[in-house]
């Protein structure tokens, strides 16, 4: 059985699903962030499956600059996380509702 | 006939340690089993012919990025269960679906109608590093410029936001110089 594109795009959407579960039902704002990582993952497969059955590099440069943003989204997450935590002792999203109206 | 086995062997590996990673209530499972999924997620690389690709997966995401994760979970107190929002779970998936659907779909669109040209055209005989080099430092050049500069500033903000107070540790001190180090904190936020 031949393994085509639409297998990588399903893969892909389940993946997605699953992170966007976790976006939604989570509320430590650590774990929130490993949702995160999981979309950005799903995506990053589908440019490099289109990549390969189009014979195009585009899609190979796009998960390298995800990869990239990813990285800094980790280092300005868990500093603003630390500072937030050293302030409140404690990460829950429930408790960031000074805003609320 | 290998490839369709090793694409549903690391597909299965893939969705089980996610699932594993988004529905647990152990802060650390979470932590092991996002790092495996990772390593799962190169292997996709690897049998796309990405293999450039699959090299920075395992060094950025399951080196830089699970190193970082790591050490937030031993600043934070992750040792107690995680409290979870009690919603509606047939909702939360049932959005999740369409959404990702959607996503895909709206990926997949330009695909189905078959008019697409590719712009940077794999050649055959050279390797993937060698093509990831001549297009990144030609084509790409500027966004590569870019992304570099946006790591260095995601560098400085991660030094100084974390870096504040590092020499003073709560758990070392006593009650009272605890006490009197979040008065302090707490005159700061309210002024």
């Amino acid at each position: 059985m031949e393994i085509g594109l639409s297998h990588y795009l399903v893969l892909s959407t389940i993946l997605f699903a699953i992170g966007l579960i976790g976006v939604m039902r989570r509320k430590n704002l650590l774990l929130l962030f490993f949702a995160t990582e999981i979309l950005l993952n799903s995506v990053n497969i589908a440019f490099a499956a289109i990549s390969h059955y189009y014979g195009d590099l585009t899609g190979q440069m796009f998960a390298f600059f995800v990869i990239a943003i990813a990285a800094s989204e980790v280092a300005v997450g868990l500093g603003l996380l630390i500072v937030w935590f050293k302030r409140h002792g404690n990460i829950d999203l429930d408790s960031m509702s000074t805003m609320k109206g | 006939m290998f490839e369709a086995v090793a694409f549903y062997l690391f597909a299965f590996l893939t969705i089980a340690m996610f699932g594993i990673t988004v529905l647990t209530s152990q802060a650390l499972y979470a932590l092991t089993a996002l790092a495996a999924g990772m390593i799962f997620i190169s292997a996709f690389f690897f049998i796309l012919g990405a293999e450039f690709l699959g090299a920075v997966q395992i060094v950025v995401y399951s080196g830089a990025v699970m190193a970082l994760y790591a050490f937030g979970m031993m600043f934070f107190d992750t040792t107690r269960d995680v409290k979870e929002k009690q919603g509606n779970k047939f909702i939360i998936v049932g959005l999740a679906t369409i959404s990702a659907v959607l996503v895909v779909l709206i990926v997949a669109a330009p695909l189905v109608t078959e008019n697409i040209v590719a712009l940077y055209p794999v050649t055959p005989d050279v390797g993937n590093t060698q093509e990831v080099g001549v297009v990144l430092f030609t084509k790409f050049l500027i966004p590569f410029e870019v992304a570099a500069i946006m790591l260095l500033v995601a560098m400085i903000s991660g030094i100084i936001l974390a870096g504040k107070k590092m020499d003073l540790s709560i758990t070392l001190m006593t009650d009272a110089e605890v006490r009197d180090f979040k008065e302090d904190n707490n005159k700061k936020v309210l002024s």
